[in-house]
C-alpha cells in the first residue's frame, strides 16, 4: 500500500470539529498522522491540496446500483465509480433488487462484486419482510451475520401494523436499524406529483402530504412502544421534519435523510411536465423546501443523500406518468450540498457533516470521520472550481438529471478509498473520453 | 403551465395546439371569429372548402372516443385534408412499442397533423417536444390535463346565445377532480373575462388548491346555480362509484342531477351545455337534456367550425413560416 501525503489542504473533519490548513498523511489504508508525520513516514506519494478541502469521504445513505437484475440500467461496477468521482466513498443499497435481498446469498454477491470493481464501499441493507411482501419477517438475523448493516422493506410500506411491530422488535434484537420509507400506499395510490395547485393545473394525479405524515406518525408510536431503532429515509414534508424533531426531543432513537434534490427543487418544477422531476417522494411545496433545509440547518435530519436511481434514456421519454422516477444523483450529491453553504442555508463544517458523519453515524459505521487511525477515506475537492454540468460528462450510465445546465461550485480532484486512490481528475472539459 | 412558446411561434401564430392556457383572448377570439366563417360551410349543397388541399392529418387516438374522432375527422375533410384515423388504443403498448416509435414511424409516412387523444395528462406536449419540426400537434384529450377544442367550441356556443363573454355568469357541474374538460374551460372563461366562474360538486370530485384557477367552489347545486347565465354540465365517470368517491349513481343525482326544478334557480334566459356523452339520469334528466334550454347538440354541430378553425389556424401558420423561412 502506497504511503500517501495529502499537502497543505484545509482539513475539515466534522466528526472530530477539524478545521485548518494542515498535511494528512496515510499508510497502510489508515489516517496515521494530522500535521505531523509519524517518526517512520516515508512519502510515497504526494497530493498536492493547496487551495482545496480535504474532508472524510462521503457516505450516501440511498444509491441504487441496479445490479442485480436491473444491468440495463447501470452495474456496480459502473456506479461505484461514478460514486467515487463524487468524492463518496460508501454507499448504502436498498434491498429491492431483483432477487431481493432477503437471502444472504445476494447481500453476498453484492458485497462480492462490490469489491471486484475495488472502488468506493458498498453496504447493503436487508429485507425486513420476505420478498417485501409485508406479511412475514426476512431473516434479519441472518442477513445481520452476512453483513447487511440494516434492513428495510424498500420504497413499500408494511401496511399491516401488526407484522410492522414484530418486524421492528425482531429488527431490535439484532440491533439493526429500520430503514423506512414512509408513504402510505392508499393515499399514495396512483399519485406521482404534490397534491395542491400544481397537480390540480396539470390534471396529474397527486400524492398528499398525509401519504407521508400518517406513516411516520404510526411509526414513531411503534418505536415509542418497542424501543426500536428507525431511520426514516428521503422525507419531503415540512410536517415530517417537525414530528421527527420533536420525536428526538423526547429522546426517541430516531433519524432522518432527505435527499438533495428536495433541498433545491419544488412541485414547480414539475409544472412544465419536466419529467427529469418525476421523483418518489413527489417534490412538493416551497413550505416543504423552507422545512427541510431547516431540519439539514439545525440537524434534527442528519444526512443528505442521493437517491441514486440511474434510468436508461427510454424510461425518461414519454408522457410524465409513464415514467420511471428516479434522478441519477451520485454526481451531483456533493456540489448540490456546497449549494446550500452558497445559499446561506448553513455553514460548510455543518453541510458536510450531513454527508460524512452523520449518515456513518446512522449506519452504526467507524466512517466519515479523518480521526487518527481511520480507515483512510477521503475526498479532496477545490471549493473554487465553477462548473456546469452536462448529462453527457456524468460517469452514471444513467442520465437522468433535472440539473443539466446548472452551475455549481466545488469540484472533487481525488477521492481515496482505504487509503488508495480510486478517482483523480483534471477538469471535466479536459477528461479524455470514455 | 406548458410553455407558451411551445405552442405560438414569435410571430403570435399558432404552432401546436396543446391547451387553452397561456394563449390569451386575443387569440382565442380570433379561431372563434375564424370558427364563424366556416359555421356555414357544412349547410352549402358542397360542404368543403379548398383550404388544406394536399395536406394529410392524422387522427391519433390512443383512447376510444366516437364524438371527438368523429369531428376532427369532418372539419379535415371539409378543410379538404386527406384524413387518416388510428386507433392505437392499448394494443400498440401491449406489443411493446413505444409511443416514440409509433410517432416516428408516422413521421416517416410523411404527415402534416396529429391530433393526439392519450390517457396521459400531458401526452400532446409531450408529442409535440418530440415530433419532426413540420408536424403540428392539436390536443384532442390528453389525461386530466386539457380538452382546448372542447373548451373553444364551448365558448363558441355561449358567444353564439349570448353575445358577449363578459359579465357572463358560469356554473361547471360535476367531476371537476377527473375533468379534462373542466380545466379547459376554466381557463378559456378565465381569458375571455367572464364575471364569474363557479364549480359545483362534493368535495371528493374537487380537486385541491382548485381557488388557485379564480373559480368559486359551491359544495350545493341549488346555491352553486342560482342566477347564472350558463350551466355546463360534466360528464361523470361509473369508475367514481368505485374507490369510495361516491357512494350512488341514485345519490349523486339526488343531489348534483340536473333537473327542471333545479334549472328555474338559474336565470330564466339560461343555456345549458353537455360535451357529451350524457349519462341521463345521473348528472341531467332528459327533460332537461332535451328541453328548450338544452344548446347540447348544438354544441356538436358548432364543435366542427371550431376545429376547422384550429386547423386552419395551425397548419396555415406552419405553410406561411416555410414560406417565410427559405
Amino acid at each position: 500500500m502506497t504511503r500517501i501525503k495529502i499537502a497543505t489542504g484545509r482539513v475539515l473533519d466534522p466528526a472530530n470539529g477539524r478545521d485548518g490548513v494542515q498535511d494528512l498523511y496515510i499508510a497502510e489504508g489508515a489516517i496515521v498522522g494530522i500535521g505531523e508525520a509519524p517518526g517512520n513516514f516515508i512519502c510515497e506519494r504526494e497530493i498536492d491540496a493547496r487551495g482545496k478541502i480535504v474532508c472524510p469521504g462521503l457516505v450516501d445513505l440511498s444509491a441504487r446500483l441496479r445490479e442485480p437484475g436491473l444491468e440495463h440500467k447501470a452495474t456496480i461496477r459502473s456506479e461505484v465509480r461514478a460514486a467515487v468521482r463524487g468524492g463518496i466513498t460508501t454507499l448504502c443499497t436498498p434491498p429491492d433488487t431483483d432477487p431481493i435481498v432477503d437471502t444472504p446469498a445476494v447481500a453476498e454477491l453484492i458485497h462480492q462484486r462490490a469489491a471486484q470493481a475495488g472502488s468506493a464501499r458498498v453496504e447493503v441493507l436487508g429485507a425486513m419482510t420476505k420478498g417485501l411482501a409485508g406479511e412475514q419477517l426476512a431473516e434479519m438475523g441472518i442477513l445481520d451475520e452476512a453483513g447487511c448493516v440494516g434492513v428495510s422493506n424498500g420504497t413499500r410500506a408494511i401496511v399491516n401494523t401488526q407484522v410492522m411491530r414484530r418486524a421492528l422488535e425482531y429488527a431490535a434484537t439484532f440491533g439493526l436499524t429500520a430503514f423506512l420509507h414512509p408513504e402510505d400506499p392508499w393515499l399514495a395510490s396512483q399519485g406521482i406529483v404534490h397534491e395542491g395547485a400544481v397537480s390540480t393545473r396539470l390534471g396529474l394525479p397527486g400524492l398528499p402530504e398525509t401519504a407521508e405524515t400518517i406513516l411516520v406518525a404510526r411509526d414513531l408510536l411503534l418505536v415509542e412502544e418497542t424501543g426500536a431503532r428507525v431511520h426514516f429515509c428521503r422525507l419531503s414534508t415540512a410536517r415530517a421534519v417537525t414530528m421527527v424533531r420533536e420525536a428526538q426531543q423526547r429522546g426517541l432513537p430516531v433519524t432522518a435523510d432527505v435527499t438533495a434534490h428536495h433541498l433545491h427543487l419544488t412541485e414547480l418544477d414539475t409544472a412544465d411536465f419536466n419529467s427529469q422531476c418525476h421523483v418518489r417522494p413527489p417534490l412538493r411545496t416551497d413550505r416543504d423546501r423552507e422545512g427541510l433545509r431547516q431540519g439539514v440547518r439545525d440537524g434534527s435530519i442528519a444526512a443528505i443523500c442521493s437517491d441514486h436511481q440511474p434510468h436508461e434514456r427510454d424510461a425518461r421519454l414519454g408522457p410524465f406518468a409513464e415514467t420511471a422516477p428516479g434522478i441519477s444523483g451520485l454526481e451531483t450529491l456533493l456540489p448540490l450540498t456546497l449549494r446550500l453553504v452558497d445559499e446561506g442555508v448553513m455553514g460548510l463544517t455543518s453541510a458536510l457533516a450531513r454527508l460524512t458523519v452523520g449518515p456513518a453515524k446512522v449506519l452504526g459505521l467507524e466512517r466519515g470521520t479523518l480521526g487518527l487511525g481511520a480507515k483512510a477515506d477521503v475526498c479532496v475537492f477545490d471549493p473554487q472550481v465553477r462548473w456546469t454540468l452536462s448529462e453527457a460528462q456524468l460517469i452514471s450510465r444513467g442520465r437522468n438529471t433535472p440539473f443539466e445546465g446548472w452551475e455549481f461550485r466545488g469540484l472533487v480532484s481525488e477521492t481515496l478509498v482505504g487509503g488508495e486512490v480510486v478517482y483523480s481528475s483534471a477538469p471535466w472539459a479536459e477528461r479524455p473520453q470514455r | 403551465m406548458i410553455r407558451r412558446d411551445l405552442q405560438v411561434d414569435t410571430h403570435g401564430r399558432l404552432k401546436h395546439f396543446l391547451t387553452i392556457e397561456g394563449l390569451g383572448s386575443e387569440l382565442l377570439l380570433r379561431i372563434l371569429d375564424t370558427a364563424e366563417s366556416f359555421a356555414g360551410v357544412g349547410d352549402r349543397a358542397v360542404k368543403k372548402v379548398p383550404l388544406l388541399r394536399g395536406k394529410t392529418i392524422v387522427n391519433l387516438f390512443f383512447e376510444p372516443s366516437t364524438r371527438t374522432l368523429t369531428t376532427f375527422e369532418l372539419a379535415a375533410k371539409r378543410l379538404s385534408a386527406d384524413v387518416l384515423n388510428i386507433n392505437v388504443g392499448a394494443s400498440s403498448t401491449t406489443k411493446g412499442e413505444t409511443l416514440l416509435d409509433t410517432l416516428r414511424t408516422l413521421e416517416a409516412m410523411q404527415c402534416d397533423m396529429f391530433v393526439v387523444r392519450h390517457a396521459q395528462s400531458g401526452a400532446a406536449s409531450f408529442i409535440a417536444r418530440h415530433t419532426a419540426p413540420h408536424i403540428s400537434v392539436v390536443n384532442g384529450g390528453d389525461g386530466r390535463h386539457a380538452h382546448p377544442t372542447q373548451a373553444l367550441l364551448d365558448l363558441f356556443t355561449i358567444r353564439r346565445h349570448k353575445g358577449v363573454l363578459q359579465g357572463l355568469r358560469i356554473a361547471i357541474v360535476g367531476d371537476i377532480a377527473n375533468s379534462r374538460v373542466a380545466r379547459s374551460q376554466i381557463h378559456a372563461l378565465t381569458a375571455v373575462g367572464v364575471a364569474e366562474i363557479r364549480v359545483v360538486a362534493p368535495k371528493t370530485l374537487i380537486p385541491s388548491g382548485v381557488d388557485s384557477l379564480g373559480v368559486r367552489v359551491f359544495y350545493r347545486l341549488t346555491e352553486g346555480l342560482r342566477d347564472v347565465d350558463v350551466i355546463m354540465m360534466l360528464r361523470l365517470q361509473k369508475e367514481r362509484m368505485q374507490g369510495a368517491v361516491l357512494p350512488s349513481t341514485h345519490e349523486y343525482f339526488h343531489f348534483y342531477g340536473l333537473t327542471e326544478e333545479r334549472l328555474s334557480l338559474a336565470k330564466p334566459d339560461a343555456i345549458v351545455m353537455h360535451p357529451g356523452p350524457l349519462n341521463r339520469g345521473v348528472e341531467i334528466e332528459s327533460e332537461v337534456a332535451d328541453g328548450a334550454q338544452s344548446v347540447i347538440l348544438e354544441q356538436v354541430r358548432y364543435g366542427i367550425a371550431v376545429r376547422m378553425a384550429v386547423m386552419a389556424l395551425t397548419l396555415g401558420s406552419h405553410a406561411s413560416r416555410e414560406r417565410s423561412e427559405p
